[in-house]
């Protein structure tokens, strides 16, 4: 890794310095846009007690839910952690710490700690078990409540295409929290499906830009299907 | 006869205006897409960063890049716009979209909105429903009227944790289309053939019943 040149030869590079303990921010929907092989990383090196931030937690033996099978996770925040038969039993045995955090509060959670903003009020969650114990405002006869940013020792994103200085597009609806997750580690790794010559990409069609990343490496997805719908 | 599900998505169809953004939940009001009028052209938000979602793709056309708020393998129709989840919220949570439907467990006369946990059962989430419950100014509630046992799910107050609090105007059962205004339910139309004693004995809380109720009318289909 030398100057702008992001790209990493292995994934064990990749990851390389994660700790036990640590909090890991992942971009994903689902299954989808999720850092697959950055989370088999991950596995391989067996890290236990940490904290993840992702909108879900996979399902039983792909994506999040791999780090499930050592109990590898301590704490997760999340908006929907259904779909997984694992996950379920650890929660309900307390083995497993779930912050539920409404999907917009976790989306701008890692935006804004992404920007440097330390806390945020939203409407999202006033008046539920969600608002208890948050400080309260009126504004203009609204009521908001305080939430907190979210940063990451690592954050761990699923991009499209990028170039060696690190700047990415993502592909369709797998965008989803890759670009605010990206903002928010201490150390981004960006995995892609195609790293291109820089100068390929259009400057303006840019979705993270190449200053929020840290490493870059290019692999191969094998892009499950949670729901798989289609018209006859 | 209460609606069916069907008739229930028919009815809130009526309630799209052209050009409205509009934003449907899981189960029936996934449904109401089926029943846009003719001659009414609406976008379909989804809150994972999607807006203009078109119709479940064909074999061929599967992506796996390419999913609904619901998980579901979707296509994206002429005119759409894909975005981050952030991006996605802040339409939501800033007032933009114009129409968003979404079922619940419970409602009540103040307008609260219980959808996303029943204590002592496993809780999966609340996922987008907080957001999209803050930040809409025009939200339809469907559900049915009462339990399988009869017990009314229209309240005086709501008895499950909440999703949003003073957030909802519109409800839409199987027996009823009603307003809340004002600390009641004012029961707007009833379903074909449902007496307006039965919603009446149905609605446990504050419900203000017009001289005339109108029963809906729905074309076979």
């Amino acid at each position: 890794m030398a100057g702008f040149d992001k790209r990493v030869a292995s994934y064990e590079e990749a990851m390389e310095g994660i700790e036990s303990g640590m909090t890991v921010i992942a971009g994903g929907f689902g299954l989808c846009g999720i850092p697959e092989n950055l989370i088999a990383e991950i596995k391989r090196r067996a890290v236990t007690d940490l904290t993840v931030v992702s909108n879900n937690c996979g399902v039983d033996g792909f994506g999040l839910g791999v780090l499930l099978e050592d109990r590898q996770i301590r704490k997760i925040l999340a908006s929907y952690v259904g779909e997984n038969a694992m996950f379920e039993r650890q929660m309900l045995n307390d083995e497993i710490e779930v912050v539920l955090t409404p999907q917009g509060t976790l989306a701008e959670k890692m935006r804004a700690g992404g920007a440097g903003i330390p806390a945020f009020y939203t409407a999202t969650g006033y008046g539920t078990p969600i608002g208890d114990g948050k400080e309260v405002r009126e504004f203009n006869g609204r009521h908001y409540i305080l939430e907190e940013a979210i940063t990451g020792d690592f954050a761990i994103v699923k991009g499209w295409k990028a170039d060696r200085y690190g700047n990415v597009m993502y592909r369709h609806t797998a965008q989803n929290f890759n670009p605010m997750a990206a903002t928010a580690g201490k150390i981004t790794v960006v995995e892609v499906e195609e790293i291109v010559e820089p100068g390929e990409l259009e400057p303006s069609q840019i979705h993270t830009p190449g200053i929020y990343v840290d490493r870059i490496i290019q692999g191969s997805f094998e892009k499950r299907i949670e729901q798989r719908t289609v018209r006859s | 006869m209460a609606l069916t599900r069907e008739q229930m998505a028919q009815r809130v169809a009526r309630e799209l205006e052209d050009g409205f953004y509009v934003n449907l939940g899981i189960g029936i009001p996934t449904l109401v897409a089926n029943y846009v009028p003719d001659g009414i052209d609406v976008m379909l938000q989804s809150e994972n960063g999607l807006l203009g979602m078109g119709r479940f793709p064909t074999e061929e056309e599967i992506d796996p890049d390419m999913i609904n708020a619901g998980k579901q393998t979707v296509t994206a129709r002429p005119g759409a716009a894909i975005f981050s989840s952030a991006e996605s919220f802040a339409m939501i949570r800033g007032g933009h979209v114009d129409l968003t439907v979404l079922g619940a467990f419970e409602v009540d006369q103040e307008g609260n909105i219980a959808s996303w946990m029943v204590p002592g059962k496993l809780i999966k989430g609340m996922g987008g429903a907080m957001d999209l419950v803050a930040g809409a100014e025009n939200i339809i509630c469907t559900m049915t009227h009462a339990s399988k046992h009869g017990e009314s799910k229209l309240l005086e107050k709501c008895t499950l944790p909440l999703t949003g609090a003073g957030c909802i105007n519109r409800v839409l059962t199987d027996l009823a289309y009603l307003e809340i205004k004002d600390g009641a339910f004012v029961l707007k139309e009833r379903a074909p053939g449902v007496s307006v004693e039965e919603i009446v004995e149905k609605t446990a809380g504050k419900l203000i019943v017009p001289d005339h109720v109108p029963e809906m009318t729905f074309d076979a289909e």
